[in-house]
């Protein structure tokens, strides 16, 4: 076996951006937002000082789901929805590695919507990058677990009888340590959005919302927008008043469980009157609420929702075998073979 | 009921082997009490084998024909295979039970009944429109109606206990009255109830009560005139377990890892009847199991193959259902070439089937259920002894060959127990092989060994040897993605050859009986116990017969077309409808006779006899 060595005990490495560019030709459609997925995690990697070789890309199906070879790590592109599941069984065997998830709307949602789940909860230490374009792009332009309802695609030709679920709100409701939400184009934030989550230990969670510019081109547009974006987007601040708008004049106020858009200097309306920004809040309420929040009813919140520290699902494994044999000793196979009663033939 | 202090005279008769079956509610400690009894028998030395029969229902209404659970145990003086056709004694401890077994009894069979059982509500529960003890109708058994609810409960009087509780002890005293019949020792089992029972004392004390009472009963009533001895048996020197297959698959993968010097990792779903291979994995935590519970049967493989990729020995579990449920990961892992090894412990399907019942119709499953062309080992353990030396050769084969390898149980061998002779470890054999290292140039993922055709094993963490595999088909030793029509080709051939080669590297098959001649009776799997005895059978009458019994089953042993070509007929009996069969037939172009049964059980001996004279023309 490997030597297991732990991440943090590493020596840093100078690595550049280029070191963790593989010789594969990248292959999605020209303008789709993936590219710039690809470009800001492959910047965003030597920060963390981990050695390449102890990287693990997982993915599912999907366009997202080409990512690994994309990247010059160690890579596993696996089948839809399960990427979840490798990296759990990658993690339990092997703490030691720094494990990325790459995944869809559909891959993560739908098909993998149990694993999802089922990895927040029990805070698997990896980061789950989910590239949300509302649609399936891979299979030709089906609709997906965020597409809107009433959304007319090549599946749903009348419109989409299905409501869409909220991934920030799900993740958070399956226990997720780091939740955060970033865009495609906004590549400054996405950068700093990956290292944050990259750097949390446990579960992290980030939905990039992202265009396909095939099947569902526009598909944040209303309010991504260069010319929209301050005015229909809340950049989220740990600890800071949450305001938003060109004029930074606009911000979130609680009225009982809801939130309002007010004007600050309107109606004796005050900076103190606003929502501060608590990601690491040990409760998830505001979390929640942030999470519902959704254009044109409220400005899409962006950032960290949400980052606390739990202990990881390895850890917890790990702890619970060292207890055992700090009580017992280690486990003797002789003892094990002779459990039980026994006797003896001459 | 009489008492007297004065001693009886009884005969003793010594038999060569008995089988005796406890039935009763499934809330009467059936399990339990057939468990003790088989523990009692081969810690004195006698040969066992035992064959637990429950219903899928926890607690299925008291009383009632779908709530029965029974335990049969058959032990002897010499070297036995199967829990025996057929009981020579049935303990009954209510009418239900007895109407679902009294059937199965041989003729002039020992009957012993609860009688305080047989109240006009139990009669109903069990559709008897008239009492089976008085209308005559059990004319052909010796029945012996012991009145245990009120013996016993007389026994654990001046106990803090309520009646429910004092009921719930019966069992107990069934046992010491087949204890006392059958000469054995009460202390197995008195240790066993001051270890259970420990901490709390009355309940220890009733259980103990119980115990005695029934052996006492046996020994002061004079309704039985003779007592049976069953001597021990010849077994091979050495120390000795009772195992079950269950415990055995557990215990084998644990060595396993062992002798491949990697951590084990084994993820599963609870499923029937496989779930207490992850009770017994989930304890083994001093030895650094990690035993993961999913969140569904596809979890639990994606879990193994994400373990297999990092270097551990990775294992997953379940039955057929839930290979139902893996066989796309299962793909995935046969695609990406790495090692592990699937457990399917079969139950009868389709579907939920009947989930606590005996079949072995998944070899079709293991063999062939998968999209595209996608070859894997698949082995078979006959006995629960064997279970533990095949998980170590499952382990072998996907290390050695990295692949994933299906190992298929069922309930019959996971459930039934018999004495094990526990190996030395240094008998063992050592299965490490190497992780890949860096060498010279560009590293090459499905670069292949020239012997095995095995890809190397390079572990996330080894700098050099990043790449990046998946579902997609690979070019040829490069690894990348490739859509190329001949690489297609080639790498499916190559698959298929690196699985077919595992012929030339697994013990040929053997044959027990006339080395050639009218019949060869082939099999595979738990059928091992009755075939063999049929053979036995047999031979004995003078019929050229042989047997052979397959663990492998993909690939099939190199000399396998030759056995077949020394018999005139081959006749497969199969618990399903002829899957063998049909491989056999497909493969040597071997006129094969399929005899396949799916009742939930195993086969008895007999109809194993009987099909194989029909074809031999006996008696036509």
């Amino acid at each position: 076996m490997t030597q297991m060595t732990d991440p943090a005990e590493t020596q840093p490495v100078a690595l550049t951006r280029k070191d963790f560019v593989s010789d594969q030709e990248v292959r999605w459609c020209p303008g789709c937002g993936d590219y710039s997925i690809l470009a800001q995690t492959q910047k965003v990697m030597p920060d963390f000082g981990v050695p390449r070789e102890n990287i693990v890309f997982i993915s599912g199906i999907g366009c997202s789901g080409r990512l690994p070879y994309y990247m010059n790590t160690y890579g596993f592109h696996s089948i839809h929805g399960r990427a979840p599941t490798l990296a759990t069984g990658l993690k339990v065997a092997r703490p030691d590695l720094m494990v990325w998830v790459i995944t869809g709307d559909g891959d993560a949602l739908s098909i993998g919507g149990n694993h999802f789940l089922h990895t927040m909860r029990r805070n698997v230490d990896f980061t789950m990058v989910m590239h949300n374009n509302r649609i399936y792009g891979l299979t030709k332009g089906q609709t997906s677990p965020t597409s809107e309802f009433g959304k007319r695609t090549k599946s749903t030709p009348l419109g989409s009888v299905d409501r869409p679920v909220m991934p920030l709100t799900l993740a958070l409701a399956a226990e997720a340590t780091f939740v955060a939400r970033t865009v495609d184009t906004h590549t400054e934030h996405l950068q700093h959005t990956l290292e944050a989550a990259g750097r949390h230990h446990g579960a992290s969670f980030v939905e990039v919302l992202q265009n396909c510019n095939i099947f569902n081109d526009g598909a944040w547009r209303e309010f991504t927008e260069r010319d929209v974006r301050d005015d229909r987007m809340l950049l989220l601040e740990d600890g800071r008043p949450m305001i938003f708008g060109k004029e930074r004049d606009k911000g979130i106020r609680l009225r009982g469980l809801h939130p309002e858009v007010v004007t600050i200097g309107q109606d004796g309306v005050t900076e103190d009157d606003l929502l501060v920004h608590d990601a690491h809040a040990e409760d998830p309420y505001l979390a929640l609420i942030l999470s519902r929040m959704f254009w044109p009813e409220y400005p899409v919140p962006v950032g960290v929702l949400r980052d606390v520290e739990r202990p990881t699902h390895s850890d917890l494994v790990d702890a619970q075998i060292e207890q055992a044999i700090e009580k017992s000793g280690p486990g003797d196979l002789a003892t094990a073979l002779l459990a039980g009663e026994t006797w003896t033939v001459e | 009921m009489t008492t007297t202090t004065q001693p009886i005279e009884r005969d003793v008769q010594e038999l060569d082997r008995v089988t005796i079956r406890f039935a009763g509610d499934s809330g009467d400690g059936m399990q339990l009490t057939g468990t003790q009894f088989t523990r009692t028998a081969a810690v004195f030395g006698n040969d066992i084998s035992t064959f637990p029969d429950y219903p899928a229902e926890i607690r299925a209404p008291a009383g009632s024909l779908p709530g029965v659970s029974g335990f049969q145990i058959s032990f002897a003086a010499s070297d036995i295979h199967t829990p025996g056709d057929a009981p020579d004694v049935l303990v009954a401890m209510n009418p239900a039970a007895l109407k679902t077994n009294v059937g199965d009894l041989t003729a002039g069979g020992a009957l012993i009944v609860n009688s305080d059982a047989f109240t006009t509500g139990n009669l109903n529960k069990a559709a008897y429109a008239s009492n089976p003890l008085t209308d005559g109708s059990l004319k052909q058994y010796r029945v012996f109606e012991v009145p245990i609810s009120t013996l016993n409960a007389r026994a654990l009087e001046g106990l803090e206990m309520t009646s429910k509780q004092i009921d719930l002890t019966k069992n107990f005293f069934a046992l010491g009255l087949m204890f006392w019949l059958y000469e054995r020792s009460m202390d197995p089992t008195l240790s066993w109830i001051d270890q259970k029972f420990g901490a709390r004392p009355v309940i220890a004390e009733a259980n103990r009560r119980a115990l005695k009472a029934g052996y006492a009963y046996g020994e002061t009533t004079e309704m039985f005139h003779t007592v049976y001895r069953v001597p021990k048996a010849r077994l091979a020197p050495g120390t000795y377990r009772n195992i079950t297959g269950n415990e055995a698959t557990g215990l084998g993968f644990l060595v396993a890892s062992k002798l491949a010097g990697r951590p084990l990792f084994y993820g599963s779903y609870p499923i029937t009847p496989a779930s207490d291979i992850l009770h017994q994995l989930s304890a083994y935590k001093q030895f650094g199991v990690k035993a993961f519970q999913a969140e569904d049967e596809i979890a639990a493989m994606g879990a193994t193959i994400g373990a297999a990729y990092g270097g551990a020995l990775a294992l997953t579990g379940t039955s057929g259902p839930g290979v139902a449920l893996k066989t796309e990961a299962i793909g995935l892992a046969v695609m990406t070439e790495l090692p592990m090894v699937i457990v399917n412990v079969q139950r009868a399907g389709p579907s939920t089937g009947m989930p606590t019942k005996v079949e072995q119709a998944d070899l079709f499953q293991a063999v062939f259920g998968r999209n595209g062309e996608s070859p894997l080992p698949v082995l078979a353990p006959a006995t629960p002894g064997e279970c533990f030396s095949l998980a170590i050769e499952a382990s072998r084969i996907a290390l050695k060959y990295m692949t994933p390898v299906i190992y298929l149980s069922d309930a019959f061998v996971a459930n039934g127990a018999e004495p094990w002779r526990v190996p030395s470890l240094d008998d063992l054999p050592d299965i490490s092989v190497p992780d890949a290292v860096p060498g010279n140039g560009t590293f090459l993922p499905y670069a292949r060994d020239p012997e095995t055709l095995a890809r190397p094993w390079a572990l996330p963490g080894t700098p050099g040897l990043e790449h990046r595999i998946g579902g997609l088909e690979k070019a040829d030793g490069l690894g990348n993605v490739s859509y190329d029509p001949d690489n297609h080709h080639r790498m499916s051939v190559l698959r298929a050859r690196k699985v077919a080669g595992i012929a030339a590297d697994i013990p040929p098959l053997e044959t027990y009986g006339a080395d050639e001649g009218e019949l060869l009776i082939l099999g595979w799997g738990s059928t091992y116990g009755a075939l063999r005895s049929a053979t036995e059978r047999l031979l004995a009458a003078g019929h050229q017969v042989a047997q052979a019994h397959l663990r492998y089953l993909n690939p099939f042993p190199a000399n396998t077309g030759e056995v077949l070509s020394r018999y005139r007929r081959v006749l497969v009996p199969e618990v399903n409808l002829g899957q063998l069969a049909f491989m056999i037939r497909g493969t040597y172009l071997v006129d094969a006779v399929s005899y396949g049964r799916v009742r939930g059980k195993p086969f008895r001996i007999g109809e194993i006899v009987d099909e194989a004279e029909r074809i031999l023309g006996v008696g036509a």
